[in-house]
């Protein structure tokens, strides 16, 4: 009965047990990792989804679905063509994001940066649609699974019965090395001096005498890129399986509000605070279930990224990372 | 005299037709009444994620009017499909179109519980006759049951309630159940608890997240701090792959096992993961019968796939209506004999022998089987002729 109770012990109290202390601790850097890992991915989605707003001033719906085709593409790649490794399906999404963003820059979106707000998201609904259907009609509706890559299909144990995927760490590393890539980018080239400056003031895009158009097919195509590798790197992860994206655009769209709209650092730094948060509210909520109190506790964990989202658009309205307007 | 023209309003012209037309309709239908065709509805998903489901189903209850020579209690057959995309909130407009506009005798559906529920209402209100070929919401068959509606798929709680008792067979004291928060995961952790505490064990932690999510890293790291000697688990489709790699890849020591959707026609995408993984449910690969031999070649013949579990439960459905129809040669009218013919079938499926319990629910075994090299090998019986309690239904 001895260790059934303490086994009963919710918090760390390391005059009773050293053993259970530590397993606590080991097992909430677990899921500091797992929060670390969603949140960077959120990163890549919503990076996109704030430059294109910033920059173009649209809402774009339809980067869900970008999302969904990344993950779709990396099915394909890994699983039918050329000998089938993930390793190749990420290039793949990439290049096949930059020419599908920059198509659909061209082809669509050129004509309605000017037109009304509801025009847009007619614009970026319709194409969830197309896209969900074209899936539908190419693919199919299964759920698919993506293997990853056989280099890395190892776990490495981080605490004393739990091991972390190989994979996941990779996922980390790369997605930190894009972000810094894209701060760069953003922060110390001139491409991206002009890309800053048409976020917070288009109207200086005309003065300075630059091509706006050229800026709007480079970021929407950016945009596309960052999230159909985002939907590469996660199928192994998720797997893929039709309206994958919708849920995450969700998510995605707080992380933009809360960030403040248009911001990279900022987007950065929110998915890194919603990634946590979920994370450890879905990992430690449940645990406060049983009482009246815990109960309440346990469901306000569940949304507890909407309720920050709350806060923060109460406290400061523009995000955390925006200008005042 | 006024030199009337002999005008025709148009109003006239559509009373006179539609005179015409009831004089007509009206003694043919009534020549004719036993000669109709017997109008049979299919609501089942022929499109999204459950579209192959629908589909086997629909095979499989065509397969066994074709072996019928075309003909129930009697009657040809005329089959209405309407694919109910597996939307709950079009379920009772699609049942209601079945049930009203199209005028069927038999609604045969369908895969998800949530409309399930949508032509459940409908069909208690109209007292057409309804057999459930796969949805395993648990309320059909128990609080909400009703004298017109019969199920030869499963409840929930069944095949979970075999695997708590295999687990609790075996010795297991405590164990872990994970699942998705929604009313199929709750049911099967009802039925695992029960099932497991037959034998003196317990269930000590429940571990839930939101359907459909797969962030299933935040509730594996818990798991081996549990300290329990089994993880029983209800996934499903690709919720079902991703948990079982993940499982795998947190190198956690604890066996896992769980409701036969776990593993149920994903093996072949979780590969090496899902290896030994042990599952109960109420069919199997390798079920040795004359019945399933004869079955699965046909059904492969018709359609070039192998059947599956809802392949079967669909032709158990056209089975159990076959014996009720012919116990009333066809007339539908008859109701008390053909629900009582049907409420006391015994039937040979698939999956062995079948009767009903006395809330029109199958009674079926359940088999425990092990993932082998890509196949839900039967290994043993994990519970002998498995009623649903039926808690809460007086029929």
């Amino acid at each position: 009965m001895g260790s059934r109770s303490s086994r009963r012990i919710r918090f760390c109290d390391c005059r009773l047990s050293t053993d259970h202390c530590r397993s606590l601790m080991s097992s909430l850097f677990a899921q500091l990792l797992n929060g670390l890992q969603y949140g960077l991915l959120l990163f890549l989605i919503s990076s996109g989804l704030t430059l294109v707003f910033g920059v173009l001033g649209i809402i774009n719906l339809a980067h869900g679905s970008l999302f969904m085709i990344g993950a779709y593409t990396a099915f394909v790649v890994s699983t039918k063509m050329w000998g089938g490794s993930l390793w190749v399906a990420l290039p793949v999404a990439v290049l096949g994001g930059l020419v599908l963003g920059a198509a659909l820059e061209r082809g669509l979106f050129r004509y309605f940066t000017k037109r009304e707000h509801l025009d847009q998201v007619l614009l970026t609904f319709a194409l969830i649609l197309i896209f969900e259907e074209g899936r539908s009609i190419l693919i199919g509706n299964d759920f698919h699974s993506v293997s990853v890559p056989a280099r890395l299909d190892f776990s490495i144990p981080i605490t004393r019965g739990f091991s972390y995927s190989a994979y996941r760490f990779a996922v980390i590393g790369i997605c930190l090395v894009l972000a810094a890539a894209l701060f760069l980018w953003i922060e110390r080239t001139r491409t991206g001096a002009v890309i800053r400056a048409a976020a917070e003031k288009p109207e200086m895009v005309d003065i300075l005498g630059l091509d706006a158009r050229r800026i709007h097919m480079t970021v929407f195509a950016v945009g596309t890129a960052l999230a159909m590798l985002a939907g590469a790197l996660a199928a192994p992860l998720t797997s893929v399986y039709p309206n994958m994206g919708d849920g995450l655009l969700i998510i995605s769209f707080v992380v933009v509000v809360i960030g403040g709209l248009g911001s990279v650092s900022g987007a950065f730094w929110a998915a890194l605070l919603i990634g946590l948060i979920d994370t450890l509210g879905k990992a430690y909520g449940p645990a406060f279930q049983g009482s009246m109190l815990g109960n309440i506790a346990s469901a306000f964990a569940s949304m507890s990224i909407y309720a920050l989202m709350v806060v923060v658009l109460l406290w400061r309205p523009t995000g955390l990372f925006g200008r005042p307007a | 005299m006024i030199d009337a023209k002999p005008t025709v309003s148009r109003r006239r012209v559509l009373a006179g037709a539609a005179v015409t037309v009831s004089a007509t309709a009206l003694p043919t239908r009534f020549a004719i009444a036993q000669a109709k065709p017997l109008k049979v509805g299919l609501m089942l998903p022929y499109s999204g994620t459950f579209a192959k489901l629908g589909e086997n189903i629909t095979f499989a209850v065509e397969q066994l009017v074709a072996e019928k020579g075309g003909k129930l209690g009697g009657r040809d057959v005329q089959f209405i499909k309407l694919d109910d995309e597996s939307k709950p909130e079009k379920g009772p407009e699609n049942a209601e179109r079945l049930v009203k506009r199209d005028a069927v005798d038999v609604l045969i559906g369908t895969v998800h519980s949530g409309v399930q529920m949508g032509i459940h209402k409908v069909v208690r209100e109209s007292g057409t006759l309804c057999i459930v070929p796969n949805a395993g919401a648990g309320a059909v068959t128990r609080e909400q049951c009703a004298k017109n509606v019969f199920r030869t798929s499963f409840t929930n709680w069944q095949p979970a309630h075999g695997m708590g008792l295999a687990l609790g067979k075996k010795g297991v004291k405590q164990a872990a159940w994970i699942t998705w928060d929604y009313a199929a995961g709750t049911e099967s952790g009802q039925g695992f608890k029960d099932g497991l505490e037959k034998h003196g064990g317990e269930v000590v932690k429940v571990l839930t997240l939101k359907f459909p999510e797969t962030n299933f890293q935040p509730l594996l790291a818990h798991v081996s701090d549990l300290g329990v000697d089994a993880v029983g688990a209800f996934f499903a489709g690709g919720g079902a792959v991703q948990f079982v790699k993940e499982y795998k890849a947190a190198g956690i020591k604890v066996p896992l096992c769980g409701s036969g959707f776990l593993t149920e026609g994903v093996l072949g995408a979780q590969g090496d993961a899902a290896e030994g993984i042990e599952t109960a449910l109420h069919y199997g690969d390798g079920l040795d019968n004359p019945k399933n031999t004869a079955f699965r070649k046909a059904f492969f013949d018709k359609t070039q796939r192998d059947a599956d579990v809802y392949a079967v439960q669909g032709y158990d459905a056209a089975q159990l209506l076959a014996i009720g129809l012919d116990a009333v040669k066809g007339n539908l009218e008859d109701e008390a004999n053909l629900y009582k013919a049907m409420r006391s079938a015994k039937f040979d499926s698939p999956r062995g022998a079948v009767s009903l319990s006395p809330s029109q629910e199958v009674v079926h075994n359940i088999y425990l089987r092990r993932a082998e090299k890509g196949l839900n090998k039967i290994i043993g019986i994990a519970a002998e002729n498995l009623a649903d309690p039926g808690t809460g239904c007086k029929l």
